[in-house]
């Protein structure tokens, strides 16, 4: 049994999702990692770090969805396993190779029972299917926020694959927000705004508090579309699924598309005007009152504390 | 330009949905459905680039039972043009789907495909990559802005580091996310002259593609619940809640 693994990369660096990925499938068999990118070799490098990597492919082309389709098709003959993350290149990615190959993927796994029995949720995650995949071979994707890292000891062997990739759409250009906050999708700390936060400066608090503690900063849908914070930023079901070790909801109501991107939080604290609020409701701890009057108090009072991490 | 656009049947997004006890799934009978609100971002993508003068005729197809018929009606009554049902009582697999939408594109041979991004039942986010697979066409999935220019469009797509901007020369297939545009409620006359605009009927057995599945549904659970914990009353309980978890995670 073998695997391929789609590397996810942005701006010339491995995504942190890549090493959960790794880990995750390691029992599957001996994992080959491809990257697919205009300057593939440092992201390369970083893949082959990771422990349970036995072999780096390289292919240079640009990252639209044909090529990197396109790429993985000219190499997934020779594996049982091809497997990206359910982030927004694997979304895009498996579902036109599984077509491709004529095999009916698994998407957003986030528990593995066996080599072919997998559990991934459904209906926003308020039901969670468990599939058995009885196909010769298995296109799958993760939910890298569902798995632990592996360790970056390893040193596996780099290939450049010479192959020239089509494709037919073209990149025309990229439109990022820069911000130095921690990885949203697998972040230890995440701090979440809503609508109510009321403007991209009432953003600045959330900011403020994120900065101490070294944690990342999400949004609702509601907050996005007002134009209050980036669209990278939204959480739920069509936004980032999280799973952080805590996840600080500040006037969020909790409503079901955007419960269904914290469900693997361990933790959750909520403020919010409003005692009743769903959010409020399964918070582990919850403080009622104004996030404007809270927000300034709660942030000198962590400074206080010396929690900079 | 000739637009396909493919709309489902699901649960309508408010439903609280109920896991049936047995596993066997989740209860649908009784329940409230709609036009997947994707698809909805669809329609409207479709019906504004007719009204802009891009596209002459706008086909929706939808495949499931019977009572699929409203949303092709939805449909039409924002402004498409003609209606195909493809009917079956199966749960069919999104590789299936896929296959009997590249049929359909065989036949009406559209410009451009539209879907929605995904299906808020089983999230499966599917079945356009798939069909631009299987028709061998571009695809830009994830779509908030679709601009013509001449044989090509330019669509931006929400992607996880923000947005993108890419190329895609016709024919091609677009899946639309819910800042594309804000779908509009048709107005009473136009849900009447939906009514009486052509909508085909033809049995999924119809096309020659194999109906069955590939996978095996063990089981359907209900997600461990969340249950409240504790309000606290001043803010420094709840700063000093927060660094004791803090204190307490496992360096990663
Ligand atoms: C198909 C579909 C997909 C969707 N996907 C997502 C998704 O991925 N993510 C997502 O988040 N949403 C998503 N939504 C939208 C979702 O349904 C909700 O509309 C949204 O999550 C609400 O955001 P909110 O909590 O910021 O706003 P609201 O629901 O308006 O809640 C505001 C909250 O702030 C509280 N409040 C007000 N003032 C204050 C104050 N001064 N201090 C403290 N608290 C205050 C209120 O009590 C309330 O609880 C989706 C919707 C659809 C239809
Ligand atoms: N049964 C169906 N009938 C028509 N279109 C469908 C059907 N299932 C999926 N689609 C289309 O494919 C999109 C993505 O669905 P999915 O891949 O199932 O999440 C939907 O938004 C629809 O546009």
């Amino acid at each position: 049994m073998s695997v391929l693994l789609l590397a996810d990369h942005d701006k010339g660096e491995l995504s942190p999702s890549t090493a959960r990925l790794v880990a995750a499938v390691s029992a599957f068999g001996p994992i080959d990692v491809m990257v697919v990118a205009d300057n593939p070799d440092a992201i390369a490098a970083n893949a082959a770090a990771l422990a349970g990597v036995s072999k780096v492919l390289t292919v240079t082309a640009q990252n639209t969805s044909e090529s990197v389709t396109n790429a993985l098709l000219s190499a997934a003959g020779r594996y049982q396993y091809v497997i990206a993350s359910a982030a927004s290149v694997g979304k895009d990615v498996v579902p036109r190779l599984a077509a491709a190959l004529d095999i009916q993927p698994v998407t957003d796994i986030i528990e593995i029972h066996g080599p072919s029995r997998f559990t991934r949720p459904i209906y926003a995650g308020n039901a969670l299917e468990t599939v058995v995949d009885p196909q010769p071979k298995h296109l799958l994707t993760f939910r890298a926020s569902a798995f632990r890292p592996a360790a970056s000891d390893n040193a596996a062997p780099v290939e450049k694959l010479d192959i020239s990739i089509a494709s037919a759409a073209r990149f025309l250009a990229a439109h990022r927000t820069d911000s130095d906050t921690p990885d949203l999708a697998t972040a230890q700390i995440v701090i979440g705004g809503g609508v109510s936060v009321g403007s991209a400066e009432g953003f600045r608090l959330i900011e403020k508090l994120g900065k101490t503690l070294g944690a990342a900063v999400g949004a609702t849908r509601a907050a996005v579309d007002a134009g209050y914070a980036p669209n990278d930023w939204q959480i739920g079901q069509t936004g980032k699924i999280i799973a952080p070790d805590l996840y600080i909801a500040i006037g969020i109501s909790g409503a079901l598309q955007h419960l269904a991107g914290i469900q693997g939080a361990k933790t959750i604290f909520a403020i919010n005007t409003d005692p009743e609020a769903p959010l409020v409701k399964i918070a582990d701890v919850a403080l009622i009152g104004d996030l404007f009057e809270i927000l300034p108090q709660l942030t000198a009072e962590l400074e206080k504390l010396g929690l900079n991490r | 330009m000739k637009i396909l656009v493919a709309v489902k049947r699901v649960v309508d997004h408010n439903v609280r949905i109920r896991v049936r006890p047995d596993g066997t799934g989740v209860e649908t009978s009784g329940v409230r459905m709609s036009i997947n609100p994707f698809c909805k971002h669809a329609v409207e993508a479709a019906v504004q680039l007719g009204e802009k003068g891009e596209a002459s005729e706008i086909v929706v197809v939808s495949i499931g039972p019977k009572q699929s018929n409203d949303v092709i009606l939805t449909a039409l009554a924002m402004g498409a043009h003609r209606g195909l049902l493809i009917e079956t009582d199966a749960a069919l697999e999104t590789l299936v789907i896929a296959k009997l939408l590249a049929k359909v594109v065989e036949e009406e041979q559209p410009d451009l495909v539209l879907l929605g991004k995904q299906a808020v039942d089983d999230d499966s986010n599917h079945v356009g990559q798939m069909l631009a697979a299987l028709t061998n066409r571009p695809q830009a999935t994830f779509a908030s802005g679709i601009v013509v220019k001449g044989a090509e469009l330019e669509v931006t797509r929400e992607v996880d580091y923000g947005r993108e901007t890419i190329a895609v020369p016709l024919p091609a297939v677009v899946t639309a996310d819910l800042r594309l545009n804000t779908p509009r409620n048709a107005a009473l006359p136009m849900v009447m002259k939906a009514r009486s605009k052509p909508l085909a009927v033809r049995p999924a057995t119809e096309f020659g593609i194999d109906l069955a599945s590939r996978l095996t549904i063990e089981k359907i659970s209900p997600p461990t619940e969340r249950l409240a914990g504790k309000t606290v009353a001043s803010v420094s309980e709840f700063a000093a809640a927060i660094a004791a978890q803090v204190n307490e995670m496992e360096a990663l």
